[in-house]
């Protein structure tokens, strides 16, 4: 059985749409524009114990408002979801104790306080053994290599090393289910590296399960063997990670290498010419075209090398994300 | 001690040691709750003075001007039990904010633990303001013209403060949860701030208003916060009187924990997680 079950799940808010200038804004105190914004739209997901799933997708895409349903923090318009066979938004205390949720703007800390003292309030209120705690505690410093910041106020830490202590708040209790939205957002690379190394460590020692949203491809090629991308509300893509290329990509980069004599220019008629910085051309082909055109300008040109790549990762999610219609986004009448 | 007990004791433990991170302005709050009292006394000084001194035995709607002094004196302590500054605003500022997520998330009561929160402040503030308490009322003593009050009196005074702290809290708990539908309670907890200033008798003793307004004031929950336990010290309340008026007291104490819980449970309902 899954231990993350969604049945067409759906949220809509009502927004208030204020036109621009003062005048508007004396209208809006009479009548109001409301425009229904339907963040989610009818998802079915099936996740079994033991996976890292990313969602993918562009901003408002629904990703976090699936994570908030998922963690109780809001309740949907319609459709179900059982965690752990919970109903996250009867936001029971047995659920509570067994999941996290983790978001990289938030801060769930005691700002004015050292990291520990949150750290032991977490301990009573989830009830976690004082051995246990001090265990998981020992534990996730080393690996986090925090131990000397403990007994800083939080205020002081940078964005990085408060990551790090919001990571441990939230791991302490030691969820069976992870929810992180955007764990890695405003660190630096070396900041966003220690992160990951630590949430794949972990993830294969505990065999929990993680949902995480990420901005950042690097996080999720290092992390997930699945990917969900999610748009307008909608899963359009439920697979690895190298297959979102294959689906939405219909086209090869080739990189030639020509011959010291040979013209740099002419090779429009062979696909959409990308770069030109000779003795180097680059084209973008259909793949479906790639063998017979290839053959093409090898019978024509003076060729030294040849290279045939799949187009990076960011640039097709970029692609897929950019075929939003405002289509399903109703206007509701006021 | 059992788990839940100890939660809660870390939780007051923890809002003790938030409040001393800043000592200078925890210092300056203690100290600055002296200041407007001294304004108020130079004003009704002022008042007496025109109708023949404060050393005469004038008296102004049956105050005598010790038993102004006296009434503030008491008001004050009254008010430090029965206020909670920035609590309405603060839930309100969270639900906008988000912040108000981790309560959804973790298993522990928003409004058990604001409360908790908020005890340890004032235990924070007692310890450090009782010396400073105690040396301007003995220094005031001569203004207590008709000497201590007996020890069930001192209860009774003991107990309404109790209750004034209980209704503050839940009241501004009330309001602050109005955030949940609308987002900026600013200019509401203004009004309330303005009525809660004269109705309540921080500004004049209330039995000092002619009717109808007393009456007004009377069916109102403001005035224990400031003008009951007032009263009771002085010995204005009494016998079956001073039972029925803890009786009120408490029945608003119930009616706004009720109130609030039935907020926030609504108010959650329709919440929609701002902020990301």
């Amino acid at each position: 059985m899954a231990i993350i079950e969604l049945r067409a799940l759906s949220k809509s808010y009502r927004v208030y749409q204020k036109a621009e200038g003062l005048r508007a804004s004396i209208r809006g105190l009479f009548r109001r524009e409301y425009r229904e914004v339907q963040a989610v739209r009818g998802i079915d997901l099936d996740v079994e114990q033991g996976e890292f799933v990313a969602f993918l997708g562009p901003n408002g895409a629904g990703k976090t408002t699936t994570l908030k349903l998922l963690s109780g923090v809001i309740n949907p318009t319609a459709g179900e979801a059982l965690v752990m066979g919970f109903v996250p938004w009867k936001r029971e205390n047995a659920y509570r104790r067994r999941f996290a949720l983790v978001m990289g703007q938030k801060n769930q800390l005691w700002w004015d306080l050292p990291a520990q003292e949150s750290f032991r309030l977490h301990q009573q209120i989830y009830r976690i053994e004082p051995a246990a705690y001090q265990a998981t505690l020992d534990e996730l410093t080393a690996l986090l290599d925090v131990g000397t910041l403990l007994r800083q106020p939080v205020r002081e830490l940078s964005l990085g090393e408060r990551m790090k202590m919001e990571l441990i708040a939230a791991l302490l209790h030691s969820p069976d289910v992870l929810f992180l939205d955007e764990p890695t957002i405003g660190l630096d690379v070396v900041a966003q590296h220690n992160i990951q190394q630590f949430l794949k460590f972990y993830q294969q020692r505990r065999r929990i399960t993680i949902l995480l949203t990420s901005h950042y491809m690097k996080d999720v090629g290092a992390l997930c063997q699945r990917v969900v991308v999610i748009a307008q509300g909608q899963i359009r893509y439920d697979g690895s990670l190298s297959g979102i290329i294959d689906s939405f990509s219909g086209h090869k980069i080739v990189t030639l290498l020509l011959d010291q004599q040979q013209a740099s220019n002419g090779f429009e008629r062979f696909g959409q010419v990308l770069e030109v910085q000779p003795p180097k051309v680059k084209l973008r082909i259909e793949r479906s075209a790639v063998p017979r055109t290839l053959a093409a300008i090898l019978d024509q040109h003076a060729i030294v090398d040849v290279a045939v790549e799949d187009p990076p990762l960011e640039e097709v999610i970029a692609r897929l994300f950019s075929q939003v219609d405002e289509r399903y986004q109703q206007r509701a009448a006021p | 001690m059992d788990s839940r007990t100890l939660a809660w004791w870390t939780i007051f433990r923890i809002g003790l040691e938030e409040r001393l991170v800043y000592r200078g302005d925890f210092a300056l709050a203690t100290l600055m709750r002296f200041l407007p009292i001294i304004t108020q006394i130079f004003l009704w000084w002022a008042v007496f003075d025109s109708v023949g001194g404060v050393q005469s035995q004038a008296k102004i709607v049956g105050y005598r001007f010790e038993n102004v002094v006296a009434y503030y004196l008491l008001t004050m302590v009254s008010r430090a039990f029965s206020s909670v500054p920035g609590l309405a605003s603060g839930i309100a500022r969270q639900i906008r904010s988000g912040e108000i997520k981790k309560f959804l998330i973790q298993p522990v009561d928003m409004i058990g633990f604001l409360m908790l929160s908020r005890i340890a402040h004032k235990t924070a503030y007692y310890t450090v303001a009782t010396i400073p308490f105690a040396i301007v009322f003995y220094l005031c003593r001569g203004y207590f013209v008709d000497g201590w009050p007996e020890p069930s009196t001192l209860a009774a005074f003991g107990l309404s403060l109790i209750l004034g702290f209980l209704l503050g809290f839940f009241l501004e708990t009330t309001i602050g949860l109005i955030g949940f539908w609308f987002l900026e309670i600013s200019s509401l907890l203004f009004v309330y701030m303005l009525l809660s200033y004269f109705l309540s008798g921080h500004m004049f003793p209330l039995d000092m208003l002619p009717a109808p307004w007393n009456l007004l004031v009377d069916v109102m929950p403001l005035k224990y916060l400031a003008y009951f336990p007032s009263a009771v010290f002085l010995g204005k309340v009494t016998g079956p009187d001073l039972v029925r008026e803890l009786s009120i007291c408490a029945a608003w104490v119930v009616f706004f924990v009720i109130l609030s819980r039935v907020m926030y449970h609504r108010g959650v309902k329709r919440y929609s997680g701002y902020g990301g």
